[in-house]
């Protein structure tokens, strides 16, 4: 007898046809899968009855091991374990090597851009990693609905860029899942909270987990949820309370510095059930073993506790008021703020973050979960198992979409916050005369230079027809799709040449922490004026002494005579040093200069090519 | 005759109707579909039209339309688990076979 659930009036699907949908949390520790039955968004638990998947995997030569199990083997086997493979998302191997310069994993630079980890079982890609803790949790959710799954809905940090977005699709789509949508972490929190069904407002969500931190300002307006700013810091989790716990007890135990790695390992584990423990209680009886065998029995409190604590705790304040003040807006303007990760279980984490925002936040929901249950509503509208009055939620494009311009600059074609899908298109031409190709360079950020926003992808439209620069006509378009993907097309309108791309991650271009591009941002906003203005006097020099250059090897015996050449000459060394310098207004003036310097020289040009123009002809034929 | 529902299965509707914030208690119904004929209706009434049937069993409203209600009568709604799956089962004496997965039956 098959089991039912209650459908929305007017919803009941045919027999065997469930739209059976899922909502996804892929998180860097932990990952977990949350479903809608009978109206109620909950997440599913494996049959232990747990509902937390570690996301780590281990690759055995006959096999592969997922979750805790896989876990227990990572100090044992690090090679072939892989653990927070969330990291290295979407990354290329300089990049990867840059920032997480200690990990076990033996990398190599794959075929294409991406990199791969060697193991027991062959070498495998950080999306392959995913996609193996993707189909537990696809198995889990299949066996819990009664059948497969329609659809799912896959979160993603505010801060993932599009290679990373696209690397978390393409593990869905080898796990065999499809994917309805990827929806930023910050906001599934704030659905799950029903935020998304009020009309306007501005929350904060809040999310504390074992090794990151992050804070988002979301502003809500009719059914848009815009990340109006992120903030956060990449090596800040719960994992330090229990490191300064660890500390604290192996100090009281007297045991040395040194200790060996059981003995660390123990006062660790210790530390952490302390820690839970003083979730509820006002002390725990705490027992550390000495080196020599001994063991060390005392009591901790949960004042003492906070005290170590707190300079964490403050550590994430100071990322919430930087992200306040990115977003230009002061502490009373937040409506609602909503408390995500296990972190944030911490009674003083809970008191501070109340504090600061001066209401209390949000806690019903178990911070473990939120995320997951805020995916499964959205999966479950997406999938069609609501009437159609349900608003649809739209996100926004995280980060600005551009291409590079003559000169290192960026044209921005798409900016942040506009909603998804969009589709922009902006006409570019020529620089030079007779140029056949164009290079198109896209990037993602919020700064003017393109040294300082991520590339993500480089294609060459060729075969436009030789003409005079400037002339040609080039439609540049940009596409995002529901999930955030881009794909960018270029068009010379004459003849139709076309090359298109579809972003496809191309890595280690830029060394930017991504999480900080958009407070960057904010912070050079200046300097990025002055550098633009800079680059483009640069540019707009390079055309005049190309031109000149052009006009000089034509006429320039003809037409000037020696102390004229000189004056010119001199005047184009001019502007030659101003270039090179830093010096905007330097370089305007030189060519000004410059322009005055060959103002004789182009009127006889004018002249003579008039001239040329009519030899020959008879006045009577130009009337 | 009447259609009920076991302590369990009310209970169970009382907390999905509480956490859905309306409606005025559950739809039972049959439609022709399925491999075996007849597919069963399970969803949240936020109406109740003139012609429908109200049984109230357990504090939960249960509406059927009358031309379910032939199919339906004795009907007991439990609600169970097997294995990792829960939901709802229909134990309607009307039945004479269903298809193999229990979602559509003949009468």
């Amino acid at each position: 007898m098959a089991l039912l659930q209650i459908s929305e009036p007017g919803q009941s699907t045919a027999p065997h046809q469930h739209r059976l949908a899922a909502g996804i949390d892929l998180g860097t520790t932990n990952s977990l899968v949350a479903s809608v039955r009978s109206g109620v968004a909950e997440a599913l638990p494996d049959e232990n009855g747990e509902v937390l998947l570690p996301s780590v995997v281990r690759y055995l030569p006959d096999g592969v091991v997922v979750g805790a199990a896989a876990r227990e083997a990572a100090s044992e086997d690090p090679h072939n374990t892989l653990v927070s493979v969330k990291r290295f998302m979407g990354r290329g191997l300089d990049d990867i090597q840059q920032r997480y310069p200690d990990t076990p994993y033996r990398f190599r630079a794959g075929e294409s851009a991406v990199p791969r980890m060697e193991t027991a079982a062959g070498e495998v890609s950080a999306v392959e990693v995913s996609a193996e803790i993707l189909r537990v949790l696809r198995a889990r959710a299949e066996k819990t609905l009664g059948g497969e799954l329609e659809g799912v809905v896959i979160t993603v940090p505010a801060y993932f860029d599009d290679a990373q977005r696209q690397a978390t699709k393409d593990a869905a789509t080898l796990a065999g899942l499809k994917v309805l949508r990827l929806l930023n972490e910050p906001t599934a929190a704030a659905v799950a909270y029903g935020l998304d069904q009020r009309a306007e407002g501005t929350v904060a969500i809040y999310d504390f987990g074992g090794g990151t931190f992050d804070i988002s300002i979301l502003h809500l307006n009719k059914g848009v949820f815009e990340v109006v700013a992120t903030a956060g810091d990449t090596a800040l989790g719960g994992d330090d309370f229990d490191q300064r716990l660890a500390d604290w007890l192996r100090e009281q135990a007297g045991t040395g510095a040194e200790g060996h790695h059981g003995q660390r390992r123990e006062a660790l584990d210790e530390a952490r059930r302390a820690k839970e423990v003083l979730t509820t209680q006002d002390s725990v009886a705490v027992r550390v073993p000495r080196e020599d065998g001994s063991v060390w029995e005392g009591s901790l409190t949960r004042e003492t506790f906070e005290q170590l604590a707190a300079p964490l705790v403050e550590r994430t304040l100071v990322s919430c008021r930087r992200a306040l003040r990115d977003a230009g807006l002061e502490r009373e303007d937040i409506d609602a703020v909503v408390m995500v990760g296990g972190s944030t279980r911490v009674p003083l984490v809970r008191a501070k973050v109340g504090e600061f925002f001066g209401r209390d936040p949000m806690v019903d929901i178990d911070p473990d979960r939120v995320v997951a249950v805020g995916a499964a509503l959205q999966a479950d509208v997406l999938v069609g198992n609501k009437s159609g009055d349900e608003l649809l939620l739209l996100d926004v494009i995280p980060l600005s979409l551009g291409l590079e311009t003559m000169g290192g600059l960026v044209e921005k074609i798409i900016p942040r916050n506009t909603t998804i899908p969009v589709a922009r298109a902006q006409d570019f031409t020529t620089f030079k005369d007779g140029q056949t190709a164009m290079s198109i360079h896209v990037v993602q950020g919020e700064r003017e230079l393109v040294q300082d926003c991520r590339s993500l992808a480089r294609f060459s439209l060729r075969d436009i027809p030789p003409m005079v620069a400037g002339a040609a006509r080039i439609r540049v378009t940009f596409q995002v799709d529901a999930d955030g993907l881009l794909s960018v097309t270029a068009r010379e309108e004459t003849t139709g040449a076309q090359a298109s791309i579809a972003v496809k991650p191309s890595y280690g271009l830029s060394d930017d922490e991504v999480a900080q591009m958009l407070s960057d941002s904010m912070a050079h906003a200046s300097e990025d004026v002055a550098a633009r203005k800079l680059r483009e006097q640069q540019v707009e020099a390079e055309r005049v002494l190309e031109a000149l250059e052009a006009a000089l090897a034509a006429d320039g015996e003809a037409l000037l005579d020696a102390a004229e050449r000189a004056a010119i000459d001199a005047a184009a060394a001019q502007l030659r040093a101003a270039m090179s310098g830093e010096d905007d207004r330097a370089i305007k003036q030189a060519i000004d200069a410059l322009n005055a310097a060959t103002t004789e020289f182009a009127a006889r040009r004018m002249d003579n090519s008039i001239r040329a123009a009519l030899a020959g002809h008879r006045v009577d034929e130009f009337d | 005759m009447a259609i009920s529902l076991t302590d369990n299965a009310a209970e169970r509707v009382r907390d999905f109707l509480a956490n859905r914030g309306k409606g005025v208690g559950l739809r039972l119904g049959v439609r022709t579909s399925g491999c075996s004929g007849m597919a069963y209706v399970l969803e949240f009434a936020d109406e109740i039209a003139p012609e429908d049937e109200v049984f109230e069993s357990n504090g939960v409203k249960i509406i059927v339309d009358p031309k379910s209600l032939i199919y339906l009568d004795g009907t007991e709604l439990d609600y169970g688990k097997e294995g990792l799956n829960e939901g709802f089962k229909f134990n309607n004496p009307n039945v004479r076979d269903e298809c193999g997965c229990g979602e559509s039956f003949t009468v």
